[in-house]
């Protein structure tokens, strides 16, 4: 660790670590997202640093824990360097035969490598893989390369340069016109233009003045954000930085959910290391500068992602959002001028800075520029954070890089914008993804989470699912969000059991409208889009449901009936043994049967049945 | 009640009142639960409102005001966990257990949880048993991990 | 003394209003109704119940919906109290309020001043409809500093710390005293030329309802 007082000092910094980098001949990168936690790769790390000591190799190769690369399906994930090698799905076992292979040998795992399903050939390399080749990682790119608790890695691919450009080769007022220039529109969900935000923060007079980077991302099935903070906190350090030279705050915080525990510790270490090196203080570079950043932590409250509520939950407040009548960049945290940037806006800024507007602005469409990460979830084969430029089709996300279905099911719609968005159908997957076209579908591109789904999704379900995750994060204050969902709620439980009639639905459709128009906050506002966008696009389900109680995809378990076909069934058993409530007789060899009434409609038999002969009606 | 760990808490986060809910958390992980005298002190010392502070403390879903569990099962039903078969393991892990999310086994051994995304939904459905991760969970897999941990007592009882 | 006043157009209206006033307090200076629950003359606006809602455009914008007790006036802002926009909210606000707590009589009032007469809910029986007037009051004008709201969503109740009545509240009964839910039950006249009182005699009326559920009708008040 060094104190860099200087340009000079940054620069020599650099050298320094890259020369010594060049002693090492390899680099091995294990991810260590959280993802890949779940899949033991703590385990594969410790056996690397096992094998590579025992056979006396660790001067020669560098082990890295790195940031998430966004293949989360395939983890544990290692890439080997400089041959850039991509393994995926690897177990502690495997990795004396990395080393005896590859590391020492320079060939190749193959049953490590991906397999392209359609070409049946092993990939080697991370940009060959279809899910990877389709896609512009600007910001994960370097993800595998920087491991977040090592400043100097973010030092050696550039790191901190474009906060030296901001700081001494542009005038804050030039560094707004610049990312005004840019096209960038925050990243959040609303889009609004950053350039303007920071210009309007800035025009506040003088006096105290904060920057915020919110790292609530309480839309579940999106963690681009998670991936961000994990891999590359210094990334955002960097923007939020050049962000505050701008605007005239000298002090920053990160506000980051109480469910990302590694995002926390990552950007602590960060921030100790930053504030160690200089980057972070008094006097940054000696440029006169003085910035510093606290982190703020999350309670559980998914309304904590509405800047005001954020704002709340840092003053040491319930999250409680206030009317936007006066807007945060004038009066904010502890009624200052306060200027909040999502994970991913504060991310864009280093690249900006370094490679200019000009460039930044070529990517994308006419009014959303850049790439945008999203995290492709669901029912999809290849799921995981995707980076690309804005005006991709849907089409192209879930099936050139997604590998389209999974399961045999045909995919009927993809949900985006999380809780405040809503279900756009297959046969709108033309459709480009920027800000302005989904919303005008009856959806919105939000924060990036793009949820897919198949025949097996019920759309009817997936409404009442909205709406009973919103009536449990509404913080309760007006009445509209507050008692509007519950009626919602109710409604489509009533729907989902069989019980709904058709004044349901209009009933429905008017509680939306007059929740939207009288919430007090985002939350509310646009917490019946899910449910009108699966209306508008799925009425013949919710009518099925209403009018003939039947349940079309098979998941209401009031309304379906799990069964065993005749004809497939071995009478192996495996359902008999496996089901809770005992439900399931049958002889050996021969068909089993249902007992309905006591079936609990787990769907335990139809995992386990390898004859395919659990059906659902 | 021994309050001293309280004020050290405290203490480590320099009385910031933008530290709150990090230092309940403390408090939390030290004791199991926020007791009411904690809650007390932790407001005597930031000179805050008690009002404010039990507000806070009853708002979040991350605190708890009775104590929890030993073993602390958290299932994600974020959309995607939802929409590759959450609710179904849920199903398995009140039937388990005997308890709704939110409260615990009256053996004190298993507190369930439900939370709207942990942010690994390319894994999901996903289920977080004192910290640790598991993906790809169905109901079989989530019956098997709690029997594991209730070791040869044979059963849960509730 | 020249009192700043900025233009706006009510109704159709076009009226001098002083400067950062609330629509609310702009539209009742020109003796214009608009519907409230919970807003009280000098306690802070709270904007809860949202029943005060209007449709707002500035400058020839695009008409958005706030609530006017927290709305300040802006020199040319267009207001209308009685768009068929807010009179379907207002409706909607009343029958869910209703559904929610139909034995509480200001909502019935208010639902009645609609002309609401059918509730397409499943009712329920709430004696406290949460609009924060207890608690605002407490602090804003008894400094009690003994209630507040716990919980969150639809859990979300109004409370005291611990559920302990904290020595700070003196027992005023001013949460009492603005409480929609809360009234003081009348035994009508008594005597000749004489009525109950009761209501002037606050202090007699059994102290529960400063420590129990709000607004409830215990068998201490039969009604």
């Amino acid at each position: 660790m060094r104190k860099v007082k200087s340009v000079e000092d940054l620069e020599k910094w650099k050298k320094d670590i890259l020369a010594k980098q060049k002693q090492h001949e390899m680099t091995v990168s294990v991810c260590g997202g959280t993802g890949c936690q779940a899949y033991e790769c703590q385990k594969v790390k410790a056996a690397f640093q096992k094998g590579l000591t025992q056979k006396g190799l660790r001067e020669r190769v560098t082990l890295k824990v790195t940031g998430c690369p966004g293949f989360c399906e395939k983890g544990p994930l290692v890439t080997i360097y400089p041959q850039n090698v991509f393994y995926q799905k690897v177990k502690p076992e495997d990795v004396p035969e990395i080393i005896s292979e590859t590391i020492q040998n320079g060939r190749k795992v193959d049953h490590l490598l991906f397999e392209d399903p359609n070409a049946h050939r092993r990939i080697t390399s991370a940009d060959q893989i279809p899910f990877y080749r389709s896609q512009m990682r600007l910001l994960l790119s370097r993800n595998d390369l920087i491991d977040p608790t090592h400043i100097e890695d973010y030092v050696a691919v550039g790191g901190y340069q474009s906060l030296a450009k901001a700081l001494f080769q542009m005038k804050p007022i030039e560094i707004i016109e610049e990312i005004k220039a840019s096209g960038l529109r925050g990243r959040g969900g609303a889009g609004y233009p950053t350039g303007k935000k920071w210009e309007d923060c800035k025009k506040e007079s003088g006096g105290t003045k904060y920057v915020i980077c919110n790292c609530d991302e309480g839309d579940p099935g999106a963690f681009m954000d998670r991936a961000l903070m994990e891999g590359n906190p210094h990334s955002v350090l960097e923007g939020m930085l050049i962000g505050a030279c701008a605007i005239g705050a000298n002090k920053g915080f990160i506000y980051v959910r109480h469910e990302y525990p590694l995002a926390h510790k990552n950007a602590e270490i960060a921030i100790q290391q930053a504030r160690k090196a200089g980057l972070l203080g008094e006097n940054i570079l000696s440029s006169g500068f003085d910035f510093d950043v606290e982190i703020a932590k999350g309670g559980g409250a998914f309304v904590c992602g509405e800047s005001t509520a954020l704002i709340a939950s840092i003053e040491g407040r319930v999250g409680e959002p206030r009317s936007k009548q006066i807007r945060t960049v004038k009066q904010g945290l502890w009624g200052k001028p306060t200027n909040l940037n999502n994970v991913e806006t504060w991310a864009n800024v280093p690249l900006i800075i370094d490679k200019g507007s000009k460039w930044f602005s070529s990517i994308g469409t006419e009014k959303s520029k850049g790439t945008k990460i999203f995290s492709l979830v669901g029912k999809v084969k290849n799921t995981g954070l995707v980076e690309v430029p804005m005006g991709i089709t849907l089409k192209k996300i879930i099936f050139d890089i997604g590998g389209g279905q999974q399961d045999g099911k045909r995919i009927k719609a993809v949900q985006t914008g999380g809780p405040s968005g809503g279900c756009i159908p297959a046969s709108l997957f033309d459709l480009s993804v920027d800000f302005d076209s989904l919303s005008q579908a009856g959806s919105m591109m939000g924060s990036g989470g793009m949820i897919v789904m198949d025949e097996g999704t019920c759309m009817v379900d997936v409404a009442k699912y909205f709406v009973h995750f919103l009536q449990e994060e509404s913080c309760g204050k007006c009445l509209p969000c507050r008692e509007g969902l519950k009626r919602m709620g109710e409604i489509l439980d009533r729907i989902t059991e069989g019980k709904g009639n058709d004044e349901d639905l209009s009933l429905l459709e008017e509680l939306a409208e007059v929740v939207a128009d009288t919430s007090l906050c985002g939350l509310g506002k646009t917490a019946p889009n899910p449910v009108l966008s699966a209306l508008r696009y799925f009425r013949p389900e919710f009518e099925a449901h209403v009018h003939e109680k039947r349940c079309p995809a098979g998941v209401c378990t009031p309304l379906i009936r799990y069964s065993i076909s005749g004809t497939d069934c071995t009478g192996c058993g495996a359902c008999a043994k496996i089901c809770p409530t005992q439900a399931i007789k049958g002889e050996k060899k021969q068909s089993h049967l249902i007992l309905a009434e006591i079936c609990s409609k787990c769907g335990s038999c139809m995992d386990v049945c390898k004859a395919n002969a659990v059906m659902v009606q | 009640m021994d309050l001293k760990s309280v004020d050290l808490i405290v203490d480590k986060y320099q009385e910031k009142r933008t530290a709150l809910i990090s230092i309940l958390h403390d408090v939390q992980d030290r004791y199991r639960y926020l007791p009411d005298e904690a809650l007390r002190m932790v407001a005597s010392r930031l000179h805050m409102d008690i009002n404010q502070i039990y507000g806070v403390a009853t708002f979040y879903k991350s605190f708890s005001l009775v104590p929890q569990g030993k073993h602390s099962i958290t299932l994600c039903l974020g959309t995607a966990c939802h929409v590759r078969g959450g609710p179904k393991i849920l199903r398995e892990l009140k039937g388990l257990l005997h308890v709704e999310p939110g409260q615990t086994t009256a053996d004190r051994q298993f507190s369930l949880n439900v939370v709207n995304c942990l942010g690994v939904c390319a894994i999901g459905p996903v289920m977080m048993v004192d910290r640790k991760f598991y993906g790809e969970m169905n109901p079989i897999r989530a019956r098997r991990i709690i029997e594991k941990l209730n070791g040869k007592r044979g059963g849960v009882r509730s | 003394m020249e009192r700043k006043t900025v233009n706006v157009t009510i109704d159709g209206r076009s009226l001098d209003v002083e400067e950062r006033s609330t629509i609310l307090l702009a539209a009742r200076e020109f003796g214009m109704h608009i519907p409230t629950l919970c807003y009280m003359d000098d306690l802070s606006p709270y904007g809860g119940c949202r029943l005060c809602i209007v449709e707002i455009s500035n400058n020839g914008g695009k008409p958005f919906m706030d609530t006017s007790c927290t709305h300040e006036v802006r020199e040319g802002m267009v207001i209308q109290t009685k768009s068929p926009r807010v009179i379907r909210a207002r409706k909607m606000l009343a029958e869910l309020l209703v559904a929610s707590a139909p034995n509480v009589k200001m909502a019935q009032d208010i639902a009645a001043r609609m002309g609401l007469l059918k509730v397409r809910f499943p009712m329920e029986d709430n004696r406290c409809i949460l609009c924060g007037l207890c608690i605002r009051m407490c602090y804003e004008q008894m400094d009690g500093k003994a209630l507040g709201f716990v919980g969150r969503g639809m859990g979300r109740k109004v409370s005291m710390p611990f559920e302990v009545r904290p020595d700070t509240c003196r027992l005023c009964r001013g949460c009492d005293y603005v409480c929609p839910g809360v009234i003081v039950p009348c035994q009508g006249i008594t005597e000749p030329g004489e009525l109950c009182g009761r209501c002037v005699r606050i202090d007699e009326i059994p102290t529960c309802c400063s420590m129990g559920t709000f607004g409830c009708f215990c068998e201490k008040n039969p009604l």
